[in-house]
């Protein structure tokens, strides 16, 4: 088969949809797939096998909550008997220490720990789940005991900002060698909350100064990876590492995107693993090849010297601000609508009274399966 | 680095020959680093027993290679992983 691209390096695996959880931020399309549409068991695994030997090393276990599916020790061991990295990411909630155990058995690699709030007041109300602050807390002892690497992904917006300095304290106690302090992005479910969530400029930029200080600080104890509040930004994101590059995204009922937010431009078609082998379709399915590259661009991305840096920035965030899914990514000071994009930001900021609006789940599971 | 360091991959950090690109990498959490063959001999010697020097005196040995040129490349090397959480050192 002809190649188009180098393979990829990673996939991201959505093995359902549903979750405990209902974040104000889910990145999950607001049209999510019911448990009656999800792929069985076999058919992961199958899937598991292609991505290997298409060149894919590292297997990221997402959803909703991959806890919610029954099967979940059988797809990790089928993962790692097809000689994939595994890691689950998960909020732990519901999570029991027998299941923490068959997963160690099954040879799962690593877990992602996702965290709403530093304590139990502010991370359930951003999860719309009381208790599950203490159940999760409960889990990563567990986590601890078996020893588990950890990686804790705080996801920051306007109302837990200030918890920052508390998450990378909890962070170290909790043994992680690596955290994520991840500012919302605003893709699927969550851009209707951009009033409730965005931060304010001031907060984006001490919270990037935090961060600098803190990297410094704990270097060799702790990996911080940061992603900026993009809105309040001057450049965009290399998103995915550029289009159809390195990663691709498996949702629960089998379609292959380029990104997890790629069905948000309406033009694109997408494959399943049912119909086409994932090496046909990383290759030669027209939405990965839509964006791949730089011949796609117009200006000002064609003529940028930065436009292997980014890419252009993220097309789903053109396709949602602009309506044009090759333009430049909004963010980017180049595009003409970036100064309308930080005035729209610091508007979204100030509704300091805005609700949220919590994700609502398909199906009817509510607790991560045992 | 020094002489006396025990280096040791941590769980979650393994060599993986990827048969795909025919060559090593180590995984580690949510990342792949691609290794070229002085990477690939130094973390081969990793084995969480001997200490740094005797690696790099296996090294020199191995390669017929002056042992100070190893230390240093090596030493830079592991440096940088330990920097990244991906090594640890007893």
């Amino acid at each position: 088969m002809a190649q188009t691209a180098p393979p990829p390096i990673a996939m991201l695996a959505e093995l359902t949809h549903r979750c405990p959880l209902s974040c104000p931020y889910c990145s999950n399309p607001v049209e999510m797939t019911r448990r009656d549409s999800e792929m069985d068991t076999d058919t992961w695994v199958r899937v598991f096998d292609e991505a290997a030997a298409l060149g894919v090393l590292q297997l990221h276990l997402s959803g909703g909550e991959p806890a919610s599916r029954r099967d979940l020790v059988t797809l990790v061991q089928a993962a790692r008997q097809a000689g994939l990295y595994t890691n689950l990411i998960t909020s732990a909630i519901g999570l029991t220490e027998q299941r923490l155990h068959e997963l160690d058995a099954a040879g799962l690699d690593h877990v992602q720990l996702s965290l709403q709030g530093t304590d139990a007041v502010m991370a359930d109300k951003v999860g719309g789940y009381r208790g599950g602050f203490d159940r999760k807390m409960k889990a990563v002892e567990w986590i601890k005991q078996i020893g588990f690497p950890l990686t804790l992904n705080f996801v920051l917006h306007r109302h837990n900002a200030h918890q920052l300095p508390r998450a990378l304290e909890l962070a170290q106690d909790m043994g992680a060698r690596r955290i994520e302090v991840a500012t919302v992005q605003f893709h699927g479910w969550a851009l209707q909350n951009r009033d409730a969530l965005m931060p304010t400029r001031e907060q984006a930029q001490q919270v990037t100064q935090h961060v600098t200080e803190a990297r410094k600080a704990l270097k060799g104890t702790l990996v911080i990876d940061y992603v900026p509040a993009d809105y309040h930004s001057d450049y965009p994101k290399r998103c995915m590492g550029g289009w159809g590059t390195t990663g691709l995204n498996v949702t629960p009922d089998g379609q292959v995107l380029p990104c997890h937010a790629a069905q948000s431009i309406p033009h694109l078609r997408f494959d399943r693993v049912q119909d086409k082998s994932l090496a046909e379709i990383w290759h030669h399915n027209a939405a990965f090849n839509a964006y791949r590259g730089t011949g796609w661009m117009s200006e000002p991305c064609q003529s940028c010297e930065r436009k292997t840096v980014d890419f252009g920035g993220c097309r789903c965030q053109a396709m949602a601000i602009i309506g044009d899914a090759s333009a430049t990514d909004p963010v980017c000071i180049k595009s003409p609508h970036h100064k309308q994009l930080q005035a729209q930001a610091n508007q979204h900021a100030a509704r300091v009274d805005a609700p949220f609006v919590y994700r609502t789940a398909p199906g009817t599971a509510r607790e991560p399966a045992e | 680095m020094l002489a006396q360091d025990i280096p040791t991959l941590p769980r979650g950090v393994r060599l993986h020959y990827d048969k795909v690109r025919e060559n090593w990498v180590l995984l580690a959490p949510e990342r792949a680093v691609t290794l070229d063959q002085i990477g690939y001999a130094i973390l081969n010697e990793v084995d969480g027993q001997r200490s740094f020097g005797q690696i790099t005196s296996a090294l020199s040995e191995k390669y017929n290679a002056p042992v100070d040129q190893i230390t240093e490349d090596s030493s830079g090397f592991l440096d940088a992983l330990r920097t990244r959480r991906f090594l640890d050192v007893n």
